[in-house]
């Protein structure tokens, strides 16, 4: 009895370590970016794409106050509902003390200066395919807009989801360093590739999720439930949107369908976002789309 | 046998075609008047979309008839319009959100400044490509904003 106690006692201690060890937050050393520089102008192009307003701006900003990301929208989940933080640059509540390893380990990893993961809320799956560059060149920008001192408020989760030490177990399955479509792409497709995949993250929305709460990478973009509980967000492969990369290009544009019908719900602050986008890189991402294996498949 | 599966996947295909027909059809009354009011909307918009994005050559007249019928549709009183329980939680075939009746006030000052923007945008529409354009912007940021809060993507 005192023998089978021993061993279960060593066997906890051993998945105690395992899982201290599988969980362990990773960090990005400040020596990994130390040619960089950032380059606030850049930076514009890549925060619009990376759609940071849609979630860090305040709930119901409009126009400039878009800059402001004083945080406070609420993303709702099966998990609980999460609230974004204040990731404007003010040193106290937002993000104005931070390094550049500091927030590349944010933006790619996961991590917080504090070594806690992020919940996945915070699209860094995506993000971790981006450039170490269009990563600086972020990083600028978003120390050049307004700060606020709107205090970041606590995500409303539940035990276990509470134990973001979980988790790195998650990020073992669902973070992952390559791209879904790894198909011969044209330098088009391959462009719309990045801004879709790696900043615009629209598969957070598009794509179904599995019962671990990670993207199911085999049903990319085939639509998904509406996490508010409310209808369903459409597939975006080329066998369901049969719209021409022209009308898809023009539609994250200005928002109007081929029927003139305008964008809706949260898709309407993506199109504000992308709007702001080289017409280049809407073709891009309009393309790209066009190029998804088709849901059959 | 294969008589029995060909007239089982026919009754599947008659039954699940039918049943969306009937859904579009028992839409209330109120319902598909609204959606024939955006349906006009949208028709009138995409002529000005369509010179505004360069798809089609400018036509002074046309933009006038285009701009004169979004006022006109805009101002449409839509109070038999939005009954309750006509959202897309009690009905299939709607993208109206419940949280339009939990802000009607909200909702109808947001249809005040389509109409406002409408104003705006036929006082120019006639008068060249570029005021044409510069006076559509407001109607389509009118038009997203309230179907950023008030209506469902699918």
């Amino acid at each position: 009895m005192r023998r089978f106690l021993l061993i279960l006692v060593i066997l906890a201690l051993v998945s105690a370590g395992a899982f201290f060890a599988l969980t362990m937050p990773a960090r990005v050393a400040p020596e990994e970016l130390a040619d960089l520089t950032g380059n606030a102008d850049a930076g514009e192009s890549v925060f619009w794409a990376g759609g940071c307003a849609s979630c860090h701006a305040g709930a119901d900003a409009e126009g400039e106050d878009r800059r402001v990301l004083s945080g406070g929208q609420r993303l709702a989940s099966e998990f609980g509902t999460f609230v974004a933080p204040n990731v404007s640059p003010d040193p106290e509540r937002g993000i104005g003390d931070w390094t550049l390893a500091e927030f590349v380990t944010a933006m790619q990893n996961g991590i917080s200066p504090e070594g806690r993961h992020y919940y996945p809320a915070f699209p860094y799956t995506a993000y971790r395919m981006a450039t170490r560059q269009d990563m600086a060149d972020l990083f600028a920008f978003i120390n050049t807009l307004p700060a606020s001192d709107r205090p970041s408020e606590p995500h409303q989760v539940s035990f276990p989801v509470t134990i973001t030490r979980g988790i790195g177990l998650w990020k073992l399955l669902h973070l992952q360093d390559d791209y879904v479509i790894d198909a011969d792409l044209t330098e088009q497709e391959a462009r719309g590739r990045y801004l879709a995949e790696a900043l615009a993250h629209c598969a957070e929305c598009h794509t179904p999720r599995d019962a671990t709460g990670g993207l199911d990478r085999t049903r990319w973009m085939a639509g998904a439930p509406n996490p508010t509980g409310r209808g369903t967000i459409p597939a975006l492969t080329p066998d369901e949107l049969t719209w021409s990369v022209e009308e898809i290009a023009a539609y994250l544009n200005d928002g109007f369908a081929p029927d003139f019908d305008t964008a809706g719900g949260q898709m309407a602050e993506v199109v504000q976002n992308l709007s702001n986008l080289t017409p280049e890189d809407r073709l891009a991402i309009a393309a790209y789309l066009k190029a998804l294996p088709p849901l059959a498949e | 046998m294969k008589l029995h599966a060909i007239l089982a996947a026919s009754a599947v295909i008659a039954a699940t075609g039918f049943g969306t027909a009937t859904i579009a059809q028992d839409l209330p009354f109120p319902v598909q008047a609204r959606q024939g009011q955006m349906k006009m909307m949208g028709l009138n918009l995409g002529m000005l979309v369509s010179m505004a994005r360069g798809d089609a050559e400018y036509d002074a007249d046309r933009a006038q008839i285009a701009a004169g019928n979004l006022v006109a549709l805009s101002s449409v009183d839509q109070a038999f319009h939005w009954p309750e329980g006509t959202d897309n939680m009690t009905l299939v075939g709607t993208r109206a959100l419940p949280e339009i009746w939990e802000n009607l006030p909200d909702f109808q000052e947001k249809y005040v400044a389509l109409g406002a923007a409408a104003d705006g945008l036929a006082a120019v529409a006639g008068d060249g490509l570029d005021p044409m354009r510069a006076a559509f912007g407001p109607v389509g940021a009118a038009c997203g904003a309230c179907h950023d809060s008030y209506q469902a993507e699918d």
